[in-house]
């Protein structure tokens, strides 16, 4: 029972991590219907962005998180401008390689500028673990998942209530009708990266604090766990991403636990397989009907 | 057979040119060790890209998977020519990983080809990533470690002749009845169903065939390099054969031809570079599919054929 219940908050932090992430993927895949590669690198980004700003300027956790996702942001809005916005109107697997080849672009360039080597990350919040019912509960991993919720009413707020988010829906429904009522689909398309950018940023920042080691190839497992995630959630749900992530966070840690950390990835992409055969459109995903 | 013969008789003397040519070079010492590396990477990098392409351009099924049964390919041969390390070992091992290689796409194939596009893909990429951490748990395939001292039972002219090989099968595949059913499918699913095509059986056929050629050039891979390790074969490696064929153009094997000799080349030229080599590389690529979304030849293919009667025509013009 113990151990149980230490997994499930091990699982829960893990999980709320690779949630943030799989947000910014659902977002982008529902309103372009591009699997945004570089997602798992701008979260990179932002851990790194983390370590400057702490090291460098000796921001506090709060102004931390929030530059980062800032500066995420903003890298989300210039990528988009620059690579995915030409290529709007091409074949989808086109803007496919393109992205990757952003992921590339910002895996080897950080690699250039910074080296390969994994650096630590500054401790911003002193390490107290709390002893509750015989579980072993850190600080950390209750700002994680403070943050991580509070980020996600947050943004479901901005989606449900605000006129942008309402253009998101609409836009993500169907492009050409949402023009025709005088949505810009160029600043919705920018708003909704640099919302997705902008948790992938907070993300990266969590996971800096959480294990204590970044490096420029960080992202890659993490973004594609994350867009399994987002996949098994139903992608394009927002609330789907978020307990998607939840879920694979809580496989992960569970298949760990019984002993099987080797087969950890296998557990859940056989898992995910399963889930697509099952519900094809994932958990909180609409069915569409196939027109002739 | 007969119409086509002059045709077929054409490629067939283009091929036997470029291998003498090869051999020429090799022979007078202009093509060193260095660059014969790089050919047979770009020779394994068309068998690879040929066989994804039937998958992703000619049957319209985008799979993210390819690594996975390249790597049954290498690990087939490796395991084999390390017990019979003769030529005869190197075919009986290629052919058993095409068999395994098969069965397994079937396995994969059967459940989830009934998925659509992205879903397809990830589901494939998943498919593969179980393959790899299989791989890397087995005791038979050594773990994380791979296998090293495989015996080097290839040389450049077999890999030619085995691209030549695959190449041919592939194409006439697609434009045999079977490769007409399997466009058919691609154009619109619903609408060759109602031809009486059975669209899952087409989609299966095309998937096995290629996973079959990535078992090909796995083994190539695994007999010509001689280390291999499970991590060669993760979705990155997935990802660099889907990038060829995007690249050239999905749905046209001179495209693939193309952009793996133009890939090859530019990752041999990089090589000087150093650190630079991979930003390069991967600005290359934006700004190719952005200034060429299609790919380099689009879906543009060669043919003597065509060449010949536009000819024709040209003479009958003046």
């Amino acid at each position: 029972m113990q151990t149980f219940g230490q997994q499930l908050i091990n699982g829960l932090s893990l999980g709320s991590i690779y949630a943030l992430l799989a947000l910014g993927y659902t977002m982008v895949y529902g309103i372009i219907k591009l699997i945004n590669f570089a997602h798992g690198d701008i979260y990179m980004l932002g851990a790194f962005w983390g370590y400057y700003v702490i090291n460098g300027l000796h921001f506090n956790f709060i102004l931390t998180l929030l530059s980062a996702m800032i500066f995420c942001a903003i890298i989300g809005v210039l990528i988009e401008y620059f690579a995915y916005r030409p290529l709007r109107n091409s074949p989808r697997i086109t803007a496919l390689i393109t992205a990757i080849g952003v992921s590339f672009l910002l895996e080897n360039g950080m690699t250039y500028l910074f080296s390969a080597n994994a650096r630590s990350f500054p401790q911003v919040l002193p390490t107290i673990t709390y002893h509750v019912l015989g579980l072993r509960i850190s600080n950390i991993q209750l700002i994680i998942l403070g943050t991580a919720c509070l980020l996600m009413i947050l943004l479901e707020l901005v989606i449900k209530q605000t006129k942008m988010g309402k253009a998101m829906r609409a836009v993500a429904v169907d492009p050409q009708a949402a023009q025709l009522v005088g949505i810009n689909l160029n600043h919705t398309i920018s708003f909704t990266f640099a919302l997705g950018s902008a948790m992938a940023g907070a993300a990266g920042v969590l996971i800096g604090l959480y294990y204590n080691s970044i490096d420029p190839l960080m992202g890659m497992t993490p973004g594609i766990k994350a867009f399994v995630a987002a996949v098994i959630g139903g992608i394009g749900s927002v609330p789907g991403a978020s307990l998607g992530g939840f879920l694979t966070g809580l496989l992960e840690t569970g298949v760990q636990a019984i002993g099987l950390s080797a087969y950890k990835d296998a557990v859940v992409y056989f898992v995910l397989i399963v889930i697509l055969l099952v519900l094809p459109a994932g958990i909180f995903g609409k069915k569409l009907k196939e027109k002739v | 057979m007969k119409a086509n013969l002059k045709y077929n008789l054409a490629w067939l003397a283009l091929m036997v040119a470029v291998f003498v040519l090869i051999d020429a070079c090799e022979f007078f010492g202009i093509i060193n060790s260095f660059i014969e590396n790089m050919l047979v990477t770009i020779g394994i990098n068309i068998i690879l890209a040929t066989g994804l392409n039937l998958i992703i351009g000619f049957s319209g099924q985008f799979s993210l998977g390819h690594a996975g049964f390249m790597a049954i390919g290498a690990y087939a041969t490796g395991i084999i020519t390390q017990n019979i390390a003769t030529p005869l070992g190197f075919y009986l091992s290629m052919v058993v990983g095409i068999a395994i290689a098969m069965v397994a796409a079937l396995i994969v194939g059967i459940p989830t080809l009934r998925l659509h596009g992205d879903y397809l893909a990830i589901a494939t990429m998943g498919a593969a990533e179980i393959i790899r951490i299989l791989i890397n748990n087995f005791k038979i395939t050594n773990g994380a470690a791979g296998l090293f001292n495989i015996p080097p039972l290839v040389t450049w002219a077999t890999v030619y002749v085995l691209m030549c090989l695959t190449t041919i099968m592939t194409v006439n595949f697609i434009h045999s009845r079977r490769g007409r059913a399997v466009m058919a499918v691609r154009e619109d699913e619903i609408a060759a169903e109602a031809m009486g095509i059975n669209t899952t059986r087409w989609k299966l056929v095309a998937f096995v065939f290629g996973a079959g050629t990535a078992a090909i050039g796995g083994s190539l891979h695994a007999a010509y390099i001689q280390t291999i390790a499970p991590g060669d074969f993760n979705i990155m490696a997935s990802i660099a054969i889907l990038i060829i064929v995007v690249l050239g153009g999905v749905g046209s094997i001179t495209g693939t031809f193309v952009a793996a000799i133009v890939l090859g080349a530019l990752d041999t030229i990089l090589q000087n570079f150093g650190t630079l080599r991979m930003i390069i590389y991967s600005l290359a690529l934006i700004l190719i599919m952005i200034f060429k979304p299609a790919g380099l030849l689009g879906n543009w293919e060669f043919s003597f054929k065509r060449l010949s009667q536009s000819r024709k025509k040209a003479t009958v013009h003046d």
